[in-house]
Protein backbone atom coordinates (compact mmCIF):
# COMPACT_ATOMS: atom_id res chain seq x y z
CA UNK A 1 0.00 0.00 0.00
CA UNK A 2 1.05 3.56 -1.03
CA UNK A 3 2.19 6.02 2.04
CA UNK A 4 0.02 8.52 0.89
CA UNK A 5 -2.93 5.92 1.88
CA UNK A 6 -2.07 4.94 4.60
CA UNK A 7 -4.55 6.27 7.53
CA UNK A 8 -3.93 6.17 11.35
CA UNK A 9 -6.27 5.18 13.60
CA UNK A 10 -6.81 7.20 16.52
CA UNK A 11 -5.21 5.38 19.41
CA UNK A 12 -2.52 4.52 16.98
CA UNK A 13 -2.13 7.87 15.92
CA UNK A 14 -1.85 8.93 19.84
CA UNK A 15 1.24 6.65 20.01
CA UNK A 16 2.97 7.76 17.01
CA UNK A 17 2.50 11.38 18.23
CA UNK A 18 4.05 10.01 21.61
CA UNK A 19 6.82 8.15 20.43
CA UNK A 20 9.67 10.84 19.13
CA UNK A 21 8.56 13.07 22.52
CA UNK A 22 9.28 10.01 24.81
CA UNK A 23 12.26 9.18 22.35
CA UNK A 24 13.94 12.61 23.47
CA UNK A 25 12.90 12.81 26.73
CA UNK A 26 15.00 8.82 27.34
CA UNK A 27 17.94 10.15 25.03
CA UNK A 28 18.17 13.30 27.49
CA UNK A 29 18.35 11.56 30.36
CA UNK A 30 20.84 8.87 28.87
CA UNK A 31 22.91 11.62 28.28
CA UNK A 32 22.24 13.13 31.23
CA UNK A 33 22.89 10.69 33.44
CA UNK A 34 26.44 9.51 31.62
CA UNK A 35 27.41 13.27 32.29
CA UNK A 36 26.48 12.55 35.99
CA UNK A 37 28.57 9.84 36.01
CA UNK A 38 31.59 11.51 34.79
CA UNK A 39 30.84 14.60 37.18
CA UNK A 40 27.87 14.59 39.38
CA UNK A 41 27.68 18.43 40.06
CA UNK A 42 27.15 18.99 36.14
CA UNK A 43 25.13 21.61 35.64
CA UNK A 44 24.39 21.72 31.82
CA UNK A 45 22.17 18.84 31.98
CA UNK A 46 20.47 18.87 35.00
CA UNK A 47 18.65 15.16 36.04
CA UNK A 48 15.17 15.34 36.28
CA UNK A 49 15.38 15.30 40.05
CA UNK A 50 17.65 18.15 40.12
CA UNK A 51 14.40 20.19 38.12
CA UNK A 52 11.68 18.99 40.47
CA UNK A 53 14.14 20.13 43.69
CA UNK A 54 14.82 23.92 41.96
CA UNK A 55 11.37 24.15 40.59
CA UNK A 56 9.56 22.81 43.58
CA UNK A 57 11.40 25.80 45.74
CA UNK A 58 9.95 28.51 42.45
CA UNK A 59 6.65 27.11 43.11
CA UNK A 60 5.82 26.12 46.85
CA UNK A 61 8.21 28.46 48.67
CA UNK A 62 7.35 32.27 48.90
CA UNK A 63 10.68 34.27 47.56
CA UNK A 64 12.17 36.04 50.78
CA UNK A 65 12.81 39.43 49.13
CA UNK A 66 8.84 40.01 47.99
CA UNK A 67 7.26 37.01 49.56
CA UNK A 68 5.90 35.93 46.54
CA UNK A 69 5.89 32.95 44.69
CA UNK A 70 8.10 33.46 41.89
CA UNK A 71 6.99 30.94 39.54
CA UNK A 72 3.60 31.92 39.96
CA UNK A 73 4.19 35.89 39.90
CA UNK A 74 6.41 35.23 36.33
CA UNK A 75 3.54 33.26 34.72
CA UNK A 76 0.95 35.43 35.73
CA UNK A 77 2.86 38.69 34.46
CA UNK A 78 3.84 37.24 31.62
CA UNK A 79 -0.07 36.03 30.59
CA UNK A 80 -1.11 39.63 31.50
CA UNK A 81 1.14 41.33 28.94
CA UNK A 82 0.45 38.51 26.24
CA UNK A 83 -3.07 39.15 26.92
CA UNK A 84 -3.29 42.26 27.10
CA UNK A 85 -1.10 42.32 23.80
CA UNK A 86 -2.65 39.83 21.83
CA UNK A 87 -6.47 41.29 22.81
CA UNK A 88 -5.89 45.05 21.59
CA UNK A 89 -3.96 43.35 18.40
CA UNK A 90 -7.15 41.70 17.85
CA UNK A 91 -9.82 44.46 18.39
CA UNK A 92 -7.40 46.15 15.78
CA UNK A 93 -7.48 43.25 13.42
CA UNK A 94 -11.12 43.15 13.66
CA UNK A 95 -11.78 46.80 13.16
CA UNK A 96 -9.30 48.26 10.63
CA UNK A 97 -9.18 44.87 8.88
CA UNK A 98 -13.02 45.06 8.14
CA UNK A 99 -12.45 48.53 7.20
CA UNK A 100 -9.36 47.85 5.08
CA UNK A 101 -11.21 44.70 3.80
CA UNK A 102 -14.81 46.23 2.81
CA UNK A 103 -14.44 49.78 1.89
CA UNK A 104 -12.03 50.49 -1.51
CA UNK A 105 -11.52 54.16 0.15
CA UNK A 106 -10.38 53.25 3.49
CA UNK A 107 -7.85 50.51 1.20
CA UNK A 108 -6.50 52.66 -0.64
CA UNK A 109 -6.15 55.21 2.34
CA UNK A 110 -4.38 53.01 5.15
CA UNK A 111 -3.54 49.92 2.83
CA UNK A 112 0.11 50.74 1.86
CA UNK A 113 0.85 52.63 6.04
CA UNK A 114 -0.30 49.34 7.22
CA UNK A 115 2.07 47.21 4.78
CA UNK A 116 4.64 49.71 5.77
CA UNK A 117 4.49 48.96 9.54
CA UNK A 118 3.76 45.53 9.00
CA UNK A 119 7.17 45.36 7.08
CA UNK A 120 9.35 47.09 9.76
CA UNK A 121 11.22 44.16 12.15
CA UNK A 122 9.53 45.09 15.57
CA UNK A 123 12.81 44.39 17.45
CA UNK A 124 14.48 47.89 15.88
CA UNK A 125 11.53 49.68 17.30
CA UNK A 126 12.37 48.24 20.74
CA UNK A 127 14.78 50.65 21.54
CA UNK A 128 12.18 53.72 20.05
CA UNK A 129 9.53 51.80 22.48
CA UNK A 130 11.68 52.27 25.83
CA UNK A 131 12.43 55.79 24.83
CA UNK A 132 8.92 56.88 23.98
CA UNK A 133 7.45 54.92 27.17
CA UNK A 134 9.64 54.05 29.51
CA UNK A 135 10.50 50.30 31.01
CA UNK A 136 7.19 49.72 32.09
CA UNK A 137 4.43 47.49 31.07
CA UNK A 138 3.33 49.80 27.90
CA UNK A 139 6.52 49.21 26.14
CA UNK A 140 6.48 45.16 26.34
CA UNK A 141 2.76 45.52 25.42
CA UNK A 142 3.03 48.32 22.59
CA UNK A 143 5.68 45.92 21.49
CA UNK A 144 4.13 42.97 21.04
CA UNK A 145 0.84 45.11 19.46
CA UNK A 146 3.16 46.48 16.85
CA UNK A 147 4.51 42.98 16.50
CA UNK A 148 1.44 41.11 15.45
CA UNK A 149 -1.45 43.66 14.87
CA UNK A 150 -0.33 44.72 10.96
CA UNK A 151 0.21 40.98 10.41
CA UNK A 152 -3.54 40.12 11.49
CA UNK A 153 -4.92 43.17 10.12
CA UNK A 154 -3.71 42.37 7.04
CA UNK A 155 -4.91 38.86 7.04
CA UNK A 156 -8.52 40.25 7.91
CA UNK A 157 -8.77 42.67 5.10
CA UNK A 158 -7.54 40.28 2.66
CA UNK A 159 -10.09 37.69 3.78
CA UNK A 160 -13.32 40.25 3.92
CA UNK A 161 -11.94 41.41 0.15
CA UNK A 162 -11.45 37.83 -0.77
CA UNK A 163 -15.62 37.35 -0.17
CA UNK A 164 -17.24 36.27 -2.82
CA UNK A 165 -18.53 39.46 -5.03
CA UNK A 166 -22.26 37.87 -5.12
CA UNK A 167 -22.38 38.32 -1.64
CA UNK A 168 -21.43 41.81 -1.57
CA UNK A 169 -24.32 42.38 -4.58
CA UNK A 170 -26.86 40.45 -2.85
CA UNK A 171 -26.79 41.87 0.46
CA UNK A 172 -27.06 45.19 -1.51
CA UNK A 173 -30.01 43.86 -3.40
CA UNK A 174 -31.28 42.86 -0.02
CA UNK A 175 -31.43 46.40 1.30
CA UNK A 176 -27.89 46.23 2.93
CA UNK A 177 -25.80 50.08 3.92
CA UNK A 178 -21.86 49.63 3.76
CA UNK A 179 -22.41 49.66 7.37
CA UNK A 180 -24.98 46.36 7.56
CA UNK A 181 -22.97 44.62 5.03
CA UNK A 182 -19.78 45.10 7.19
CA UNK A 183 -21.56 44.39 10.82
CA UNK A 184 -23.91 41.49 8.89
CA UNK A 185 -21.97 39.70 5.86
CA UNK A 186 -18.24 40.80 6.71
CA UNK A 187 -17.78 40.44 10.69
CA UNK A 188 -18.91 37.20 11.22
CA UNK A 189 -17.51 35.56 7.78
CA UNK A 190 -14.18 37.70 9.51
CA UNK A 191 -14.93 35.58 13.05
CA UNK A 192 -13.26 32.26 12.45
CA UNK A 193 -10.17 33.84 10.00
CA UNK A 194 -10.01 36.07 13.37
CA UNK A 195 -9.52 33.32 15.84
CA UNK A 196 -7.02 31.40 13.57
CA UNK A 197 -5.19 34.47 13.18
CA UNK A 198 -4.67 34.69 16.90
CA UNK A 199 -3.40 30.89 16.51
CA UNK A 200 -0.69 31.84 14.25
CA UNK A 201 0.04 35.42 15.96
CA UNK A 202 0.69 33.50 19.43
CA UNK A 203 3.82 32.12 18.15
CA UNK A 204 5.15 35.64 17.72
CA UNK A 205 3.58 37.07 20.49
CA UNK A 206 5.72 34.76 22.47
CA UNK A 207 8.70 35.76 20.74
CA UNK A 208 8.03 39.45 21.77
CA UNK A 209 7.16 39.19 25.14
CA UNK A 210 9.81 37.17 25.87
CA UNK A 211 12.14 39.59 23.91
CA UNK A 212 10.79 42.21 26.09
CA UNK A 213 11.33 40.60 29.28
CA UNK A 214 14.94 39.87 28.66
CA UNK A 215 15.79 43.10 28.06
CA UNK A 216 14.09 45.45 31.11
CA UNK A 217 11.69 43.82 33.47
CA UNK A 218 11.33 42.68 36.77
CA UNK A 219 9.18 39.55 36.73
CA UNK A 220 8.16 37.56 33.75
CA UNK A 221 9.03 34.00 32.34
CA UNK A 222 11.10 35.65 29.84
CA UNK A 223 13.29 37.81 32.94
CA UNK A 224 13.69 34.74 35.32
CA UNK A 225 15.09 32.29 32.11
CA UNK A 226 17.55 35.19 31.19
CA UNK A 227 18.40 35.89 34.56
CA UNK A 228 19.49 32.47 35.86
CA UNK A 229 21.31 31.93 32.67
CA UNK A 230 24.06 33.89 34.56
CA UNK A 231 24.14 30.87 37.21
CA UNK A 232 24.03 28.39 34.46
CA UNK A 233 21.01 26.91 36.01
CA UNK A 234 19.67 24.81 33.53
CA UNK A 235 17.57 23.16 36.14
CA UNK A 236 15.18 25.94 35.99
CA UNK A 237 15.76 27.13 32.70
CA UNK A 238 14.13 24.27 31.09
CA UNK A 239 11.40 23.68 32.91
CA UNK A 240 10.39 26.92 31.98
CA UNK A 241 10.94 26.54 28.39
CA UNK A 242 8.64 23.60 29.20
CA UNK A 243 6.20 25.53 30.65
CA UNK A 244 5.87 28.07 28.13
CA UNK A 245 5.00 25.44 25.62
CA UNK A 246 2.47 24.00 27.60
CA UNK A 247 0.34 27.03 28.36
CA UNK A 248 1.00 27.78 24.07
CA UNK A 249 -0.20 23.95 23.32
CA UNK A 250 -3.23 25.15 25.38
CA UNK A 251 -3.86 28.94 23.99
CA UNK A 252 -3.78 26.86 20.62
CA UNK A 253 -5.95 23.87 21.52
CA UNK A 254 -8.72 26.68 22.86
CA UNK A 255 -8.88 28.85 19.99
CA UNK A 256 -9.15 25.91 17.86
CA UNK A 257 -11.71 24.57 20.30
CA UNK A 258 -13.42 27.95 20.44
CA UNK A 259 -13.10 28.02 16.68
CA UNK A 260 -15.24 24.80 16.07
CA UNK A 261 -17.51 25.17 18.57
CA UNK A 262 -18.86 29.30 18.04
CA UNK A 263 -18.76 28.51 14.13
CA UNK A 264 -20.05 25.52 12.88
CA UNK A 265 -20.66 26.29 9.52
CA UNK A 266 -17.23 27.46 9.10
CA UNK A 267 -15.81 24.19 9.50
CA UNK A 268 -17.13 21.80 6.53
CA UNK A 269 -20.19 20.70 8.27
CA UNK A 270 -21.54 19.41 4.90
CA UNK A 271 -24.76 18.04 4.02
CA UNK B 1 -48.99 46.04 -19.58
CA UNK B 2 -46.92 48.96 -18.59
CA UNK B 3 -42.68 49.37 -19.22
CA UNK B 4 -41.19 48.43 -16.37
CA UNK B 5 -37.72 48.90 -17.80
CA UNK B 6 -36.36 50.38 -20.30
CA UNK B 7 -32.82 50.80 -22.24
CA UNK B 8 -32.21 54.08 -24.58
CA UNK B 9 -29.51 53.76 -26.57
CA UNK B 10 -27.08 52.46 -24.54
CA UNK B 11 -23.67 51.46 -24.80
CA UNK B 12 -21.35 49.80 -22.48
CA UNK B 13 -17.41 50.48 -23.28
CA UNK B 14 -13.93 49.45 -21.28
CA UNK B 15 -11.37 51.53 -22.96
CA UNK B 16 -11.55 51.00 -26.55
CA UNK B 17 -13.52 47.86 -26.31
CA UNK B 18 -17.19 47.98 -26.95
CA UNK B 19 -19.05 45.65 -25.04
CA UNK B 20 -22.88 46.55 -25.39
CA UNK B 21 -23.96 49.14 -28.59
CA UNK B 22 -27.31 50.70 -29.34
CA UNK B 23 -29.15 48.67 -26.99
CA UNK B 24 -33.20 49.82 -27.05
CA UNK B 25 -35.74 47.64 -25.38
CA UNK B 26 -38.55 47.90 -23.41
CA UNK B 27 -39.37 45.18 -20.89
CA UNK B 28 -42.82 44.86 -19.39
CA UNK B 29 -44.44 44.21 -16.07
CA UNK B 30 -44.96 40.79 -15.70
CA UNK B 31 -43.03 39.54 -18.61
CA UNK B 32 -40.54 36.98 -17.92
CA UNK B 33 -37.51 37.67 -20.04
CA UNK B 34 -35.08 35.36 -21.45
CA UNK B 35 -31.20 36.40 -22.05
CA UNK B 36 -29.20 33.94 -24.29
CA UNK B 37 -26.57 34.72 -26.57
CA UNK B 38 -22.55 33.48 -27.01
CA UNK B 39 -20.16 34.00 -23.93
CA UNK B 40 -18.83 37.42 -25.13
CA UNK B 41 -21.65 38.61 -26.08
CA UNK B 42 -22.75 41.08 -22.77
CA UNK B 43 -25.06 38.74 -21.34
CA UNK B 44 -23.49 39.70 -17.79
CA UNK B 45 -22.87 42.97 -19.04
CA UNK B 46 -26.64 43.46 -19.43
CA UNK B 47 -27.83 41.75 -15.79
CA UNK B 48 -24.62 43.96 -14.21
CA UNK B 49 -26.29 47.03 -16.22
CA UNK B 50 -29.98 46.47 -14.46
CA UNK B 51 -28.19 45.44 -11.20
CA UNK B 52 -26.52 48.80 -11.12
CA UNK B 53 -23.18 47.20 -10.46
CA UNK B 54 -22.24 49.49 -13.57
CA UNK B 55 -23.51 52.62 -15.36
CA UNK B 56 -23.66 52.44 -19.51
CA UNK B 57 -21.00 54.65 -20.81
CA UNK B 58 -23.78 56.42 -23.10
CA UNK B 59 -27.82 55.92 -22.58
CA UNK B 60 -30.05 55.73 -20.20
CA UNK B 61 -31.90 52.99 -18.24
CA UNK B 62 -35.16 53.96 -16.72
CA UNK B 63 -36.88 51.82 -13.82
CA UNK B 64 -40.21 52.83 -13.85
CA UNK B 65 -39.45 55.87 -15.82
CA UNK B 66 -36.82 57.10 -13.45
CA UNK B 67 -33.08 56.64 -14.19
CA UNK B 68 -31.50 53.76 -12.49
CA UNK B 69 -29.31 54.45 -9.68
CA UNK B 70 -25.66 53.38 -10.64
CA UNK B 71 -25.85 51.16 -7.09
CA UNK B 72 -27.39 47.81 -6.65
CA UNK B 73 -30.83 48.75 -4.24
CA UNK B 74 -33.65 46.59 -2.67
CA UNK B 75 -35.87 47.39 -5.89
CA UNK B 76 -33.71 44.46 -7.72
CA UNK B 77 -33.74 40.77 -6.64
CA UNK B 78 -30.89 38.78 -7.71
CA UNK B 79 -29.95 34.87 -7.96
CA UNK B 80 -26.31 34.26 -8.86
CA UNK B 81 -25.15 31.03 -9.93
CA UNK B 82 -23.04 30.16 -7.18
CA UNK B 83 -22.43 32.34 -3.68
CA UNK B 84 -26.08 33.71 -3.64
CA UNK B 85 -26.83 32.66 0.05
CA UNK B 86 -24.63 33.47 3.42
CA UNK B 87 -22.96 30.56 4.78
CA UNK B 88 -22.94 31.77 8.16
CA UNK B 89 -26.65 32.10 8.57
CA UNK B 90 -28.96 29.67 8.75
CA UNK B 91 -31.95 29.23 5.87
CA UNK B 92 -34.41 31.29 8.34
CA UNK B 93 -31.64 34.10 9.15
CA UNK B 94 -30.58 34.18 5.68
CA UNK B 95 -34.16 35.22 4.64
CA UNK B 96 -35.28 37.50 7.81
CA UNK B 97 -31.81 39.41 6.57
CA UNK B 98 -33.34 41.67 3.68
CA UNK B 99 -35.96 42.64 6.14
CA UNK B 100 -33.36 42.95 9.58
CA UNK B 101 -31.45 45.61 7.25
CA UNK B 102 -34.61 47.92 6.02
CA UNK B 103 -35.48 47.97 9.69
CA UNK B 104 -33.05 48.22 11.57
CA UNK B 105 -30.32 50.58 9.91
CA UNK B 106 -27.94 50.63 13.42
CA UNK B 107 -27.92 46.84 14.51
CA UNK B 108 -29.03 45.03 11.36
CA UNK B 109 -30.77 42.89 13.66
CA UNK B 110 -34.65 42.54 15.04
CA UNK B 111 -35.80 41.81 18.30
CA UNK B 112 -39.18 40.49 19.95
CA UNK B 113 -42.32 40.80 17.77
CA UNK B 114 -40.73 42.62 15.40
CA UNK B 115 -38.53 39.84 14.94
CA UNK B 116 -41.66 37.38 15.30
CA UNK B 117 -43.21 39.07 12.45
CA UNK B 118 -40.44 38.99 10.33
CA UNK B 119 -39.64 35.19 11.28
CA UNK B 120 -43.26 34.56 9.87
CA UNK B 121 -42.86 36.15 6.83
CA UNK B 122 -39.85 34.50 6.02
CA UNK B 123 -41.07 30.99 7.07
CA UNK B 124 -44.33 31.43 4.79
CA UNK B 125 -41.44 32.11 2.05
CA UNK B 126 -39.56 29.22 2.24
CA UNK B 127 -42.55 26.92 2.78
CA UNK B 128 -43.54 28.55 -0.46
CA UNK B 129 -39.91 27.60 -2.31
CA UNK B 130 -40.51 24.29 -0.69
CA UNK B 131 -37.43 24.38 2.03
CA UNK B 132 -40.15 24.66 5.43
CA UNK B 133 -38.85 21.40 6.41
CA UNK B 134 -34.60 23.14 6.49
CA UNK B 135 -35.10 26.56 8.44
CA UNK B 136 -32.37 25.61 10.53
CA UNK B 137 -29.53 24.26 7.89
CA UNK B 138 -26.89 26.26 7.21
CA UNK B 139 -26.08 26.85 3.29
CA UNK B 140 -23.50 24.41 3.72
CA UNK B 141 -25.58 21.20 4.70
CA UNK B 142 -27.86 22.07 2.29
CA UNK B 143 -27.72 20.37 -1.71
CA UNK B 144 -27.21 22.74 -4.96
CA UNK B 145 -31.02 22.97 -5.57
CA UNK B 146 -31.65 23.84 -1.73
CA UNK B 147 -29.51 26.71 -1.81
CA UNK B 148 -30.74 28.27 -5.13
CA UNK B 149 -34.53 28.13 -3.81
CA UNK B 150 -33.03 29.85 -0.23
CA UNK B 151 -31.66 32.35 -2.66
CA UNK B 152 -34.68 33.01 -4.45
CA UNK B 153 -36.60 33.17 -1.16
CA UNK B 154 -34.21 35.56 0.22
CA UNK B 155 -34.90 38.22 -2.66
CA UNK B 156 -38.12 37.50 -3.12
CA UNK B 157 -39.71 38.73 0.40
CA UNK B 158 -37.96 41.90 -0.22
CA UNK B 159 -40.92 41.99 -2.80
CA UNK B 160 -38.48 43.16 -5.99
CA UNK B 161 -39.95 45.10 -8.89
CA UNK B 162 -38.02 42.83 -10.59
CA UNK B 163 -36.02 39.49 -10.21
CA UNK B 164 -32.85 39.07 -12.03
CA UNK B 165 -31.26 35.14 -12.49
CA UNK B 166 -27.85 34.89 -13.33
CA UNK B 167 -27.75 31.46 -14.83
CA UNK B 168 -29.96 30.20 -11.77
CA UNK B 169 -30.10 26.12 -12.42
CA UNK B 170 -26.76 26.01 -14.47
CA UNK B 171 -24.72 24.45 -11.49
CA UNK B 172 -27.71 21.96 -11.33
CA UNK B 173 -28.10 18.25 -12.40
CA UNK B 174 -31.37 17.99 -14.95
CA UNK B 175 -33.72 15.84 -12.37
CA UNK B 176 -33.59 19.13 -9.98
CA UNK B 177 -33.28 21.72 -12.41
CA UNK B 178 -36.59 20.63 -14.02
CA UNK B 179 -37.97 20.72 -10.75
CA UNK B 180 -37.01 23.95 -10.12
CA UNK B 181 -38.23 25.44 -13.41
CA UNK B 182 -41.92 24.33 -12.05
CA UNK B 183 -41.02 26.25 -8.78
CA UNK B 184 -39.92 29.50 -10.57
CA UNK B 185 -42.75 29.30 -13.29
CA UNK B 186 -45.48 28.82 -10.27
CA UNK B 187 -43.58 31.76 -8.32
CA UNK B 188 -43.44 34.08 -11.24
CA UNK B 189 -47.23 33.60 -11.62
CA UNK B 190 -48.24 34.32 -7.47
CA UNK B 191 -45.90 36.79 -6.97
CA UNK B 192 -46.82 38.50 -10.83
CA UNK B 193 -42.85 38.97 -10.75
CA UNK B 194 -41.29 40.17 -13.28
CA UNK B 195 -38.12 38.40 -14.59
CA UNK B 196 -35.00 38.92 -16.11
CA UNK B 197 -33.38 35.70 -16.47
CA UNK B 198 -29.27 34.85 -17.96
CA UNK B 199 -29.13 31.27 -19.35
CA UNK B 200 -27.07 29.35 -21.67
CA UNK B 201 -29.67 26.59 -22.07
CA UNK B 202 -32.12 27.41 -25.07
CA UNK B 203 -34.54 24.83 -24.13
CA UNK B 204 -34.75 26.36 -20.79
CA UNK B 205 -34.70 30.11 -21.84
CA UNK B 206 -37.93 29.15 -23.97
CA UNK B 207 -39.81 27.11 -21.73
CA UNK B 208 -39.97 28.95 -19.26
CA UNK B 209 -40.10 32.59 -20.70
CA UNK B 210 -42.79 34.53 -22.11
CA UNK B 211 -39.75 36.33 -24.47
CA UNK B 212 -36.26 35.63 -25.70
CA UNK B 213 -33.62 37.52 -26.44
CA UNK B 214 -30.74 37.02 -27.96
CA UNK B 215 -27.30 38.79 -27.49
CA UNK B 216 -25.05 39.23 -30.11
CA UNK B 217 -22.64 41.22 -32.24
CA UNK B 218 -24.24 42.66 -35.55
CA UNK B 219 -21.29 43.18 -37.61
CA UNK B 220 -17.88 41.37 -36.76
CA UNK B 221 -14.54 43.32 -37.93
CA UNK B 222 -12.02 40.85 -38.27
CA UNK B 223 -8.98 42.74 -37.94
CA UNK B 224 -10.93 44.53 -34.80
CA UNK B 225 -13.37 42.41 -33.35
CA UNK B 226 -13.49 44.22 -29.58
CA UNK B 227 -14.64 47.74 -31.80
CA UNK B 228 -18.26 46.00 -32.29
CA UNK B 229 -20.74 45.34 -29.67
CA UNK B 230 -23.24 43.10 -29.00
CA UNK B 231 -27.19 44.59 -29.13
CA UNK B 232 -30.31 42.45 -29.22
CA UNK B 233 -30.21 40.51 -32.39
CA UNK B 234 -33.69 38.45 -31.92
CA UNK B 235 -36.60 39.46 -29.99
CA UNK B 236 -38.91 36.90 -29.65
CA UNK B 237 -42.03 37.15 -28.29
CA UNK B 238 -43.83 33.39 -26.98
CA UNK B 239 -46.73 34.08 -25.01
CA UNK B 240 -48.11 36.19 -22.18
CA UNK B 241 -48.63 34.95 -18.58
CA UNK B 242 -52.16 34.42 -18.90
CA UNK B 243 -51.66 31.33 -21.47
CA UNK B 244 -51.66 28.18 -19.00
CA UNK B 245 -50.41 25.57 -22.17
CA UNK B 246 -48.79 27.28 -25.33
CA UNK B 247 -51.17 25.48 -27.40
CA UNK B 248 -48.87 26.47 -31.17
CA UNK B 249 -45.67 26.25 -29.88
CA UNK B 250 -44.70 22.67 -29.29
CA UNK B 251 -41.74 22.53 -31.57
CA UNK B 252 -40.64 24.82 -28.95
CA UNK B 253 -41.99 23.93 -25.49
CA UNK B 254 -40.26 20.96 -24.78
CA UNK B 255 -42.10 20.46 -21.41
CA UNK B 256 -45.53 20.98 -21.68
CA UNK B 257 -46.32 18.97 -18.61
CA UNK B 258 -43.65 19.68 -16.37
CA UNK B 259 -43.73 23.37 -16.88
CA UNK B 260 -47.29 24.16 -16.68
Amino acid sequence: MRWVNRQVRRGDRLLLGALPIVLLAVIYIVVAASRHAVNPSDKILPLPGTMAQSMAALIFVPDQLTGQLVFWADTLASLQRLGIGLGISTLMAIMVGLALGVLPPVRATFGPLVTGIAVIPPIALLPILFIALGLGETAKVTLIVIGIAPVMIRDIAAHVAALPREQIIKAQTLGASSWQVMIRVALPQAMPRLLQAMRLALGPAWVFLISAEAIASDVGLGYRIFLVRRYLSMDVILPYVAWIAILAIVMDVTFAFLSRKLFPWAHGESH
Amino acid sequence: MSTLLSFRDVWVEYGDRIIIEKLNLDIEAGSFVSIVGPSGAGKSSFLRLILGQEAPSRGSILLDGTPLAPECGPDRGVVFQRYSVFPHLSALRNTILGMECAQAPLSGRLFGAARRAAQDEATAMLNAVGLGHSLDLYPAQMSGGMQQRLAIAQALVKRPRVLLLDEPFGALDPGIRADMHVLIRNLWREYSLTIVMVTHDIREAFTLGTRVLALDKRRHDPHAPHRFGATAVYDIPLRNRDETAPANNDDITVDVIRNN
